[in-house]
């Protein structure tokens, strides 16, 4: 199967790989997929004032997956939490010119977003 | 100087040998006559060239000229004998084994008889990916007509103990069929000390063209006959040129195998070393030492099978990961080895043959640690198990 340039782009110069301090309170960590799958996305995003200011992956999966992730990280820089949260499956599919078997990356990638949301509300409910 | 890319893929097919090519050309050309034309020199030149490729084979695998009838390839051949004693010998029995890590082409066709009314088991296979031969004997039944074992595995390289299981199939009165596709012209091959009855092979593997193979027939002791054929025949003209491959095919492989097994071991061994040297985490798939000098079959913990591939792209290689088929499933020949589906989306097959150099496998090894290493820093388990995380008790979100 041949992979999209974007793709190939992302999996060769991975934007905003690494982790962040996942017991910084402003520091919500998603983690989503499983091994066994072979895929697993870890997503964190650095949250000052309901602005996303850094965010950074790690992922276990294929080339898609990879370029998901981190397509995902530039997409949510920047933006508010509120914005991020917008962000859907089917925008990351076109942008990397995603194959019918390759979707569930991208929801991967949907989720990963949500979830590290969710982690850094959960933090800072009280 | 090295070439790049590196072909290292030799399960999935090979190059034509020069010398084969060699001896095919002049039947596209000046050669070309009709082997079933009886009455002009034409006729009888192409007649002889099949008769001299009957010859290469018997002498490869030890059995009367007779006995060979050309067909398209392995694939064919196991259809052929699946479906031929399945149609044959109904009447005395519906039962038919075989194994969990037998190719698709002979699972496929196991499906299909279930479907048409017989009864098959599978048998399963031991981490090493050896079939149990008490297990065997257990199975067996007073219906069954038909046992069906691979000679060496397509994934693993794995090669079965195909002498005790024609013992026991001899013993019982069953037909025993070996897909040999990965194993005529790689070991040794016998098929009366082997107790062999039906054997598939394809000329592809062994450095000749693509397009034809053959199925060993046993005429004697017992006489096997398979439905759909009549006197051991196959319907059409001979494809000369490509039969003429085959044997000469046949013929160097028998003339080379020692020589050539010798090296390839020593080569794969390098690679093997150079890698789980480098690597911590590593791990060998199938027996280690039954299986062909070939085959390199290892799974990096942490790193999945594609990606690596990506990352590998001047390197013809095969991994056990199915990231890209339909159904998402790794490699059911890993799975049934007990191969966790993790480990299993994480294995590279590195196929090693004839025109592997030093320098390739050398290349080889370095550009896999790095692309394992690389990929390793951007892999979240990684991360966890070096935090000492154990990646067995994380609730996962299965998807």
């Amino acid at each position: 199967m041949a992979y999209s340039d974007k793709v190939i782009d992302h999996y060769s110069n991975p934007r905003n790989m690494g982790s962040l301090d996942k017991k910084d309170k402003d520091v919500g960590t998603g983690i989503v997929g499983a091994p066994e799958c072979g895929d697993v996305m870890k997503l964190q995003l650095k949250i000052s004032g309901g602005v996303i200011e850094d965010a950074r992956f790690k992922t276990f999966g294929c080339g898609s997956a990879i370029a998901s992730s981190s397509l995902a990280t530039e997409w949510v820089k920047g933006k508010t939490v509120d914005e991020a949260f917008q962000i859907k499956n089917t925008e990351i599919v076109n942008e990397l010119n995603l194959p019918p078997v390759k979707i569930h990356c991208s929801v991967l990638a949907e989720d990963a977003i949500k979830a590290a949301i969710s982690d850094y509300k959960k933090k800072n409910e009280t | 100087m090295l070439k790049l890319p590196v072909f290292m893929d030799y399960h999935s097919t090979t190059p034509v040998d020069p010398r084969v090519l060699e001896t095919m050309l002049p039947y596209f050309s000046e050669k070309f006559g009709n082997a079933a034309s009886k009455n002009h020199s034409f006729g009888w030149d192409a007649e002889d060239a099949v008769a001299k490729s009957r010859e290469q084979i018997a002498r490869l695998i030890s059995c009367n000229t007779k006995e060979i009838v050309f067909t398209s390839g392995a694939t064919e051949s196991n259809n052929l004998s699946l479906k031929g004693v399945a149609g044959m010998y109904r009447e005395k029995g519906n039962h038919i084994i075989t194994a969990v890590t037998e190719h698709k082409a002979i699972l496929d066709t196991a499906k299909r008889l279930e479907k048409e009314g017989f009864e098959v088991t599978y048998l399963p296979v031991g981490t090493d990916g050896l079939i149990d031969l008490e297990a065997l004997k257990s199975a067996i039944t007073d219906q069954t007509i038909l046992i069906s074992i691979m000679l060496a595995n397509n994934e693993i390289g794995v090669i079965q103990p195909v002498a005790e299981i024609g013992k026991i199939a001899k013993e019982k009165g069953i037909i025993f069929h070996c897909d040999a596709a990965q194993g005529v012209g790689k070991i040794p091959v016998n098929v009366d000390e082997m107790g062999i009855d039906l054997m598939s092979f394809s000329a592809h593997k062994i450095y000749g063209p693509k397009g034809v193979g053959g199925l060993y027939v046993r005429r004697k002791n017992p006489r096997v006959r398979l439905l759909a054929m009549m006197d051991g025949m196959r319907s059409g003209t001979l494809n000369v040129p490509s039969i003429v491959g085959l044997g000469e095919a046949c013929a160097i492989c028998e003339a080379d195998m020692e020589e050539e097994n010798l090296r390839l071991t020593k080569m794969r061994d390098k690679l093997q070393d150079h890698i789980m040297n480098a690597l911590d985490e590593v791990y060998l798939n199938g027996h280690p030492e039954k299986r062909l000098a070939q085959n390199l079959n290892i799974s990096f913990a942490y790193v999945e099978g594609e990606s690596l591939m990506m990352g590998l792209k001047e390197i013809a290689l095969s991994s056990g990961s199915a990231c890209t088929t339909a159904t998402l499933e790794p490699s059911y020949v890993l799975r049934a080895l007990g191969v966790g589906s993790d480990l299993a989306h994480s294995s590279l097959r590195f196929g090693l043959g004839r025109f592997t150099t030093d320098e390739e496998i050398d290349y080889v090894g370095k550009r896999v640690v790095e692309a394992v290493n690389r990929l390793r820093e951007m892999s979240p388990l990684y991360e966890m198990a070096k935090e000492g995380i154990d990646l067995k008790s994380v609730q996962w979100t299965e998807h």
